[in-house]
């Protein structure tokens, strides 16, 4: 992006500045800050931000990604060798409780999300003591999430209260907690999704392969198409893997995120197709269907 | 502003045609940050809704919820209620009010917008503070029908104080006016004459409907006697805060020291004024170290180093310098002829943010820019009505207030005033114990006191006092309920250093409110300051030598800490005399609890004003297990280990 004249920055330039900024001063200010990393393409955007933040120095905190087990293949061969190029150590977090009892999307519902995400991540952060957690987050991506601070103060049993936030001015942020207490951090809170795969094209950043069209194995269900990506997928009566040439506009459990039928194979077109689009993102996750405040809900128990 | 041809999506044939020669159009955007001021009944959420909707922000699924919303919640009937789109929390939706600032997005060919929309009511000044703190631009809205209202004023009044430049009046529901000229140029000219009576420069009056689309996105025909843009052809030309700083000196604050092997040392922040090139000379302040700037540093896309030619105000960025200097985070790296100002001493505004209010004489945590310090600040000299713009006497600043006040920090902070630059003018408050964000600041200038007088050096220190009393001073500080035992316990203390040969002064909380504080009551602001002088006092008794004796009740953790504070570090020893409340109002020695009780005394501590006991003292005494001769020994013995 350096090759435009620097005396008018892009839009692109000022986020990614931005964005710059809040790194740094979470790097000055916490203890012990880690980066959450769900390999998708979000936090690959974040993720080469931070490279570029702190460069010649790797970024100054670990990867952490909250596993649940059910994501894509292709997320988990993507996931250690991003860390390996930036430099960085990455912790991978299961929720052993939810092992134990081998909960599942298919028979569990909320309760997966719920016992793999929500508890997960915060076993990982008690666990290692971290008191700040970089999130990929967007203030575009969901209404609640529209008023949700860059820095999100969360008490010591990881509740977010929206009606007691600290007012952000400016651009100084206030990192100051109590021991116990923790911030989780939403660095590009101020990118739309369109900038965010503008930036991925301008900086060539490597995103896993699912979000772009390729014929896979697919099934028909409650008006999602899922793709069977392993041998745990349990068919029911009737249905039978079709190949459809897919890709994804979201990745999340493979059970529970919507493909769609799609010939996008290059970057180009994958955005093409996002302008002509005429649904939303999180369209495709199982988990905001219910109430349009769930989001919200879930927010204040702890979910990222 | 001369085009008036519609403004967005003429591409928009391009994204299906050639998506590379849009994206390579859409490359080159640059970035407004606007906000708009008004409430519900003025028609901002509608307006906002309509530049979402105009601008296909909004999607097919967020269209279906919403006219579902719109014919449960709506007030359009069976019209789509725009409005609904915009207030996001669901605690708001159930109220129908905006309570907190919602950050929107969406662009045009030429530029990408981010909308802080905030509420418009008095008890909402916080958050419309809030947004206005980055805007480039205010969009005020007012209701035609209404005119200009006490609540335009206060919109108007806070934009202008958190330094935007540009104004728009947005002159909304013009249709329920029938597009009526007369009364849009009465309306201009009631804000002009408000405007110059604020000190405004200039604003650009635009009528509109945002619920028909008048003058939105593009000149409407219903008002064809209207000359000027549309608001949206506005909002895509004005000149952008970040461009506007790059004409001033350089200026970046250092957040971080890059230090990834001996070789390399950077220094990464935002510029947040001017620009800067290899070979610049350079000043580092506070300290006024000068270097030059040997390179900027980034990160290329392949992961290798790019060095750049040249960094302007709004990018982040890593600097090296020739030379090796002391410079860290807090410092700020300047132009060498023109660095910013250092001092200690300022005049501010303050707009107070939480729930408590301010206490003057209280050390709060400043941060500016990177720097972080303790601050106290005065007795505010005014509050502003923020409907009237009078000037009232106040003691204090509650929640929305808004005052001017003096402040000082504990060491020197390099600053710009406000109006120049916001970047190195602005600063928040941060309750220590908290940790709370409880006010936003401008700075307005240095006060020369604290140029003028400087700190007598004098041959004799507090070294050399010392020694010659063969002894290590120390402010014992012993605090506690009243009827505790405090006074008693340090009488009995001092009797026995005295036996030791050791030279002591007891300060004692009645006693000082005899003289030196008689002028001071039991309120809280009070009692901060009662330990603040007590605390100078003591002080400068320490470094005189003495072991000091101060026994006062001092209920708060935040002065005692400011206390400890103004000493060398060992020097203050925290004692708390441990008497629970119930036995001290049992001996009630002074019959102060009986009136408490009774009413007829007010702000007494542990009935009706509260008591923060130390977290971890240095020394505590219970004295409901031992005398205070008794407590007195366990103090000799923890102090010289004996």
């Amino acid at each position: 992006m350096s090759e435009l004249p620097p005396s008018r920055l892009t839009h692109l330039q000022r986020l990614e500045a931005e964005s710059i900024h809040i790194m740094r001063e979470i790097a000055a200010q916490a203890e012990k800050p880690v980066m959450l990393y769900s390999v998708g393409k979000d936090s690959a955007a974040m993720l080469h931000v931070a490279k570029k933040a702190f460069f010649p120095s790797p970024p100054p905190f670990p990867l952490l990604h909250v596993d649940t087990t059910w994501k894509f293949k292709a997320m988990y061969a993507l996931r250690e060798k991003a860390a390996q190029e930036a430099g960085m150590e990455l912790l991978v977090h299961k929720n052993p409780e939810a092992q134990a009892q081998g909960i599942n999307p298919f028979d569990h519902g909320g309760l997966h999300t719920d016992m793999w995400k929500t508890e997960g991540l915060k076993q990982a952060l008690d666990k290692y003591g971290f008191d700040a957690a970089f999130g990929g987050a967007r203030r575009d991506e969901e209404k609640s999430r529209a008023k949700e601070r860059v820095f999100s103060f969360r008490s010591a049993d990881h509740r977010w209260d929206p009606k007691n936030q600290r007012p952000e001015l400016w651009n100084l942020y206030n990192a100051k907690k109590a021991k116990g207490e923790s911030l989780r951090v939403f660095p590009m809170s101020n990118w739309t999704e369109l900038d965010i795969w503008q930036y991925i094209q301008l900086e060539n950043i490597e995103i896993v392969p699912l979000y772009f069209a390729a014929p896979r194995p697919t099934v028909e269900r409650d008006g999602m198409l899922l793709m069977v990506d392993d041998e745990r997928f349990p068919l029911r009566d009737g249905e039978t893997p079709e190949m459809r040439s897919i890709r994804f506009r979201t990745l999340g459990c493979y059970p529970l995120t919507g493909a769609v039928e799609s010939e996008a194979t290059n970057l180009s077109e994958v955005i093409q197709e996002m302008l002509l689009t005429t649904t939303s993102e999180r369209q495709g996750r199982a988990i905001d269907h219910d109430a349009s405040a769930s989001m919200e809900k879930k927010k204040q128990e702890g979910y990222f | 502003m001369s085009e008036l041809t519609p403004p967005i999506y003429e591409t928009e044939a391009l994204i299906g045609e050639d998506i590379d020669a849009y994206l390579e159009l859409h490359q080159h955007k640059s970035m407004l940050r606007f906000i708009t001021c008004g409430s519900v009944d003025d028609g901002k959420s509608t307006l906002i809704g309509r530049l979402l909707y105009d601008s296909k922000m909004i999607f097919e699924d967020q269209l279906a919820s919403l006219e579902a919303d719109s014919k449960k919640l709506g007030t359009q009937g069976q019209e789509i209620d725009f409005a609904l789109l915009v207030d996001g929390l669901a605690a708001e939706r159930e109220q129908g009010i905006t309570i907190d600032v919602a950050y929107r997005f969406f662009a045009t060919e030429k530029r990408k917008f981010i909308v802080a929309d905030t509420p418009g009511h008095e008890q909402y000044t916080r958050n419309m503070v809030t947004g206005a703190s980055t805007a480039d631009l205010a969009v005020i809205l007012i209701d035609a029908r209404q005119g200009i209202l006490t609540q335009t004023r206060r919109h108007s009044y806070l934009a202008h104080l958190l330094g935007i430049q540009h104004i728009v009046l947005a002159v909304n529901k013009m249709d329920l006016v029938d597009y009526d000229q007369a009364r849009f140029d009465e309306i201009v000219s009631q804000y002009r004459d408000f405007a110059d009576g604020l000190g405004m420069k200039a604003f650009t009056a635009i009528p509109l409907s945002g619920l028909a689309g008048d003058n939105v996105t593009q000149n409407s025909d219903n008002m064809a006697w209207y000359q000027g843009s549309a608001l949206l052809p506005h909002l895509e030309s004005v000149e952008l805060q970040q461009e506007a700083a790059q004409a001033a000196s350089f200026a970046m604050p250092v957040q971080w020291v890059n230090r990834p092997n001996l070789d390399f040392r950077g220094f990464s922040g935002l510029i947040a004024t001017g620009r800067v090139a290899p070979g610049d000379a350079i000043r580092v302040v506070p300290s006024g170290k000068n270097s030059t700037i040997k390179s900027i540093v980034t990160m290329a896309k392949d992961g290798t180093e790019q060095r750049l030619d040249e960094a302007v105000a709004g990018q982040s960025v890593t600097l090296t310098l020739d030379t090796e200097i002391d410079c860290s985070r807090g410092d700020i790296i300047a132009t060498a002829d023109n660095p910013p100002a250092v001092a200690d001493r300022f005049e501010a505004t303050l707009i107070w943010m939480d729930e408590e209010a301010l206490l003057p004489g209280r050390s709060y945590e400043m941060k500016i820019g990177t720097q972080t310090v303790a601050a106290s600040v005065q007795t505010p000299k005014y509050q502003v009505n923020v409907n009237t713009m009078e000037h009232l006497a106040t003691k204090t600043l509650e929640l929305n207030a808004i005052g001017v006040v003096e402040i000082s920090t504990t060491q020197k902070i390099s600053f710009a005033p406000y109006a120049e630059n916001r970047a190195l003018g602005s600063f928040v408050l941060i309750d220590k114990m908290s940790n709370a964000t409880v006010a936003a600041g401008l700075l307005h200038f240095s006060l020369r006191r604290a140029d003028n007088i400087h700190w007598q050096a004098t041959d004799i220190d507090r070294n050399a006092h010392a020694q010659l009393k063969n002894q290590k001073p120390l402010l014992l500080w012993f605090t506690g309920l009243s009827g505790s035992g405090k006074s008693t316990i340090a009488n009995e203390l001092e009797k026995i250093l005295h036996t030791m040969n050791r030279h002591t002064f007891l300060l004692d909380g009645d006693n000082v409110r005899h003289g030196l504080n008689k002028d001071l009551g039991f309120t809280d602001a009070d009692r901060v300051e009662n330990i603040r002088r007590i605390g100078e006092v003591s002080k400068l008794m320490v470094d005189a030598g003495l072991i000091v004796l101060s026994a006062f009740i001092s209920p708060f953790r935040a002065e005692r800490d400011m206390v400890r504070e103004m000493l060398p570090e060992g020097e203050f020893i925290e004692i708390f005399v441990d008497t629970p409340l119930e036995v001290a109002e049992q001996r009630d020695v002074k019959g102060l609890y009986k009136k408490a009780r009774a009413g007829e005394l007010k702000n007494f501590t542990g009935i009706d004003s509260p008591y923060e006991p130390p977290l971890n003292p240095d020394i505590r005494v219970n004295t409901a297990q031992m005398s205070a001769q008794e407590a007195a020994q366990h103090i000799v013995n923890q102090l010289f280990g004996l």
